[in-house]
Order: C-alpha cells, then sequence, then structure tokens
C-alpha cells in the first residue's frame, strides 16, 4: 500500500515537474514573456551603474596573464570581395565614417586613428557563453573620436555598423551592427582597437578595426567597424533592439 | 458518524499520528513564504543556470579559460555509432552518454552539455536562458535578503538556527541517530536538531550568499565595481566554477531534504510548512 502509494507520489511528481518544464519552454516562446522577463534588464542596469559609476575600470592584468592564444568567436573573416581586397591592402584605405547627430562628420582613415592619443590595457573578455581571455589592446580611446565629431545635445547612443553580414547565403545582407549608450562609450577604457598583444589586429579579431568596452560582454565589442553613428534612439534600425545580437533576443545591457 | 471516515483518511494519510496528540505552531507565515518562493527560484534558477552552462559546457580554475585544461568538461566525441558523450573531471573521463555530453533532442542525438530535460528552455536557447535566471535572481536575491533581515533581527537565527554549545556537543549522538532513520519526537521534535540547524544554516547563509557573489563575479560591470569579489574567488573563471559547485550543493541538500522529510512524516512536515501546523507526538506535558 505504501509502496504503491509513493510510486504514485513519484509518477505525480515526475508528471508534473515534465509539465511545468514543457509549459515554460513553451512559455518561453511566448512574445509577452520575453519582454516582461526583458523588463529586468533596465533593473539590473541601474543597480550595476549605482555600484559601478560611470568611470570604475574594469581590472587590468599582467603580461604574464596573457593568453597563448586568444579565442576568437563570431565571424572569424568577412570574406567580401571588398574586405578581401582592404585586407590585401593592408587596410590602408579603410575608413571609419563618424556621422549622425554631430557636429563635425568625420571620415578617418587608419593612419589618422592611429595617429591620435592612443591607450594599452591588458583586460579580460568575457564571452556571453561562459569563458574568458585576457589579452593586450592597443586603440584610440572612443571619447577622443566623439569629441572631435562634436555630439549634439540630443546625442543618446553611439551605433557600430561592421564589414561582416550575419545572413546565411541567399538571404538579404544583414551587417553586425551594435551600439552603447554614451555613458559607456566615453569612458576611458572603451577604445577603437588596432592592436591586439603588439600586433596589428588580425581577420579574426576584427582588423582593421574593433571595439573594446571592457565592462562589457563580447558580444557588444563589434569588429570589422566601417562607420560610426551618433542618435537619438536606435528604435528604428535594423530590429530596433540596438544590436544584431539584441534583435535575436540578447539583452541590450551587456554588463552582466 | 460523518466525521469518522474524515479521520481514517487523515490517519492513513499519516495527516494526524493514530496515539494521542496535539498541534504545534512550527513555522512562522514568513518563514513559510519565503520558503516557497525560495523553493521556486532554485528549480528555475538551477534550471536556466544549466542552459546558460551548455553554451559553454566546461568550467576553468583561475582568471581566464585555460582552454585545454578544463576542470570540468561534457564534450560529445563523433563515432561512426554517433555522438558519444564524455564528462571529463580533472584527468578522469567517463562515458556519459544520453544524459551529459550528448542526449537526445526530439529523438535525435545532439552534442549538448545538460540533457533536455534539465534545461530551461529545453532547446538551446542561450538568451532566453539569461533572460529566466536573471529575472529568478533578483527574485532569489530580494527573497533572501527579507529573509536574513527576519532572520537576524527577529530572533529566528539566534533561536532557532544557530547551534548552541549543547547542540554541538550532541553531535555525535544525533549522526548516529540519524542513521538509524530515527527522528526526535514530542517536546524534542518542537525544534531542530543539531544537524538541521548546521544544514539550514549553512545552506541559508553560507552557501545563499556565496552563490549569488559567485554570480556577481562573473559580471564584467561588477568587477569593475568590485575589484575586491575576484581576489576573493581568485578570477573570474574559478567564480564561474565556485557557482557551479554552489548549485550542484543546493541540488544536493534538496534531494536530502526531501528525504528526510519523507522519512520523519511527510504530510505533517508538508503541513507545518503550509498552514504552520505540526503534529506533535504525545499529551501537551510529554
Amino acid at each position: 500500500m505504501a509502496e504503491n502509494r509513493r510510486g504514485f507520489l513519484a509518477r505525480a511528481s515526475a508528471g508534473a515537474a515534465a509539465l511545468m518544464l514543457s509549459g515554460c519552454t513553451s512559455l518561453s516562446e511566448r512574445k509577452w514573456v520575453a519582454d516582461l522577463l526583458s523588463e529586468v534588464e533596465v533593473l539590473t542596469r541601474h543597480a550595476q551603474r549605482l555600484f559601478a559609476g560611470p568611470q570604475t575600470l574594469a581590472p587590468e592584468f599582467s603580461k604574464r596573464d596573457i593568453a597563448p592564444v586568444f579565442r576568437a568567436n563570431g565571424t572569424l573573416n568577412p570574406g567580401t570581395a571588398d574586405y578581401n581586397a582592404h585586407a590585401a591592402n593592408g587596410f590602408r584605405d579603410w575608413r571609419i565614417e563618424v556621422g549622425g547627430l554631430v557636429e563635425r562628420p568625420l571620415s578617418l582613415s587608419m593612419a589618422e586613428l592611429r595617429a591620435m592619443p592612443s591607450r594599452t590595457q591588458i583586460t579580460r573578455h568575457d564571452c556571453v557563453e561562459g569563458w574568458s581571455c585576457i589579452g593586450e589592446w592597443t586603440g584610440t580611446p572612443l571619447k577622443l573620436v566623439l569629441a572631435a565629431a562634436r555630439p549634439k545635445a540630443d546625442a543618446r547612443y553611439v551605433m557600430f555598423y561592421c564589414a561582416d553580414n550575419m545572413s546565411q547565403e541567399g538571404d538579404a545582407a544583414q551587417f553586425y551592427y551594435e551600439s552603447l549608450d554614451l555613458l559607456e562609450a566615453i569612458h576611458p577604457q572603451t577604445l577603437l582597437a588596432y592592436e591586439l598583444n603588439g600586433q596589428a589586429l588580425p581577420i579574426e579579431h576584427g582588423a582593421p578595426v574593433r571595439l573594446r568596452a571592457e565592462r562589457q560582454l563580447g558580444y557588444k565589442m563589434a569588429k570589422y567597424i566601417s562607420r560610426i553613428e551618433v542618435v537619438g534612439d536606435f528604435a528604428e534600425i535594423n530590429g530596433g533592439r540596438g544590436g544584431y545580437w539584441e534583435d535575436q533576443g540578447y539583452n541590450w545591457y551587456g554588463g552582466i | 458518524m460523518p466525521a469518522e471516515p474524515a479521520k481514517i483518511l487523515r490517519r492513513a494519510l499519516g495527516l494526524v499520528p493514530a496515539g494521542p496528540h496535539y498541534f504545534f505552531h512550527r513555522h512562522a507565515l514568513i518563514v513559510r513564504i519565503a520558503h516557497w518562493i525560495n523553493a521556486g527560484c532554485l528549480a528555475f534558477l538551477l534550471m536556466s543556470g544549466l542552459q546558460i552552462f551548455n553554451a559553454h559546457p566546461a568550467l576553468y580554475w583561475g582568471k581566464s579559460s585555460d582552454f585545454d585544461h578544463p576542470v570540468l568538461s561534457l564534450t560529445a566525441e563523433y563515432t561512426d555509432a554517433g555522438y558519444v558523450g564524455v564528462t571529463q573531471i580533472g584527468p578522469w573521463h567517463f562515458d556519459t552518454t544520453g544524459v551529459l555530453g550528448a542526449s537526445d533532442v526530439d529523438g535525435v542525438r545532439m552534442a549538448r552539455g545538460f540533457p533536455e530535460w534539465a534545461t530551461l528552455p529545453g532547446p538551446q536557447w542561450l538568451a532566453m536562458g539569461r533572460l529566466w535566471h536573471f529575472a529568478f535572481a533578483w527574485l532569489f536575491v530580494l527573497n533572501g535578503l527579507l529573509f536574513w533581515a527576519y532572520a537576524i533581527a527577529g530572533g529566528h537565527l539566534s533561536r532557532d538556527l544557530l547551534p548552541t554549545k549543547t547542540d554541538l556537543a550532541h553531535l555525535p549522538r544525533e549522526i548516529a541517530n540519524h542513521l538509524r532513520l530515527k527522528f526526535p519526537k514530542g517536546e524534542n521534535a518542537k525544534h531542530y536538531n543539531v544537524l538541521q540547524k548546521l544544514a539550514y544554516f549553512l545552506v541559508i547563509f553560507v552557501l545563499g550568499a556565496l552563490i549569488v557573489l559567485t554570480g556577481l563575479t562573473m559580471s564584467p560591470t561588477m568587477d569593475s565595481a568590485l575589484p575586491g569579489l575576484l581576489w576573493v574567488f581568485g578570477g573570474r573563471q574559478s567564480a564561474r566554477t565556485i557557482h557551479f559547485i554552489c548549485a550542484f550543493s543546493f541540488l544536493g541538500f534538496f534531494i536530502v531534504h526531501i528525504v528526510m522529510v519523507i522519512l520523519s512524516g511527510t504530510w505533517n512536515n508538508l503541513r507545518s510548512m503550509i498552514t504552520g501546523s505540526y503534529a506533535i507526538e504525545g499529551g501537551k506535558d510529554g
């Protein structure tokens, strides 16, 4: 009798658990659930910024912490004819357009970017997947580029447009893009990086220039940057969520 | 008499003892509410956590990932017979096909760390796993902090949870009693025994704090705000490994907890955590 009761209870609870599970998976597919859960991101962002403030630096490491092989993720080579031509030419003709809500739009060559004051930092790259790699990055603080372009009063976000097409062959092109708010964009460690470990940025890491935003996860740090746009909001840009992965459901706030 | 069948049923279910007994108010309302919120949170957090883990099913020690030397990894090797799941812990390798490393999703064997039935959502979906995880992490932390405040300020901690010197002196006897599945009865069942006190105290105040702090250490923004976290846990990847160990310690606690609840009177225990009322065998004067 007791055995039967236990058997029944075990089956009932296993059944209930399975129901809960499939329930949660189908809940995950409902837009309102994802939207509701995404609201938590606002709470997380405010709470984290309460602690971190605008200027706290991500930890910097020593040379001996540098990973022997820095793992590359996402696009490893944009591979378009245009990009291949730039790569063959050592990116001498690569330009970064800076526009949008700025008083002085810029078009920077790599030589001009390199001529600006630089910052070198040994930092930890944290992938949203969970792994970390430490590397030494050199680049121009984004703050200096923005200061040169003079953002207008209604500027809120900085968009980064990239040369890597993320869609499958045959589908409409969707180039990688990302965004930071001004607070993160003018952070002292936020760089337009053109060197990794003292060498020109390798193609798999975003040559000729990628973003470093050291208090954020890896997907925020766009590679192969060709255009920077200062905007008031990004609701009308692509999927409207501020980045390629954000449009696929990832958080816009990448501090956690 | 209409009361008789109900009484028999209540006895058969073990809701009341057969002999003389009386009811004792065992758990305060706030304890019961916090308990059930916490139980729900842990289920969601564990399963969404396993979903996040599956995005990179390996653990490391130190500041960064030494990809060739994980502490633990759940990988799949492709053979003629399909995927074979391999669980690696330090120098040891185990074939765990079907559960860890490689398991079936809709009847198709896939490379995945933990199986579909253990993760939230079931299919590989990191973005959604993170949404569930962080939402319930907030609830877990707020609920935990409220419970801490109540336990510390209201005397629940010092009165019921912290083991006394006498308790600790009884530790060997209590272990022997538990091994013989002999549980306190009568007056002695009105307060936690030393093993319960130790378990609850460690889980609530040590494990609870550890799992939240190691979770925060994985956040790059929190590392800029509180770099001391990295020093305490030996780096982000160590923190991730400790977070994983804490999660499975919670699971271990849960299993032992459920076994103990069943062995020491399922329905009486369950009722006391829902209505607060616990049946004590014997007369009021013991």
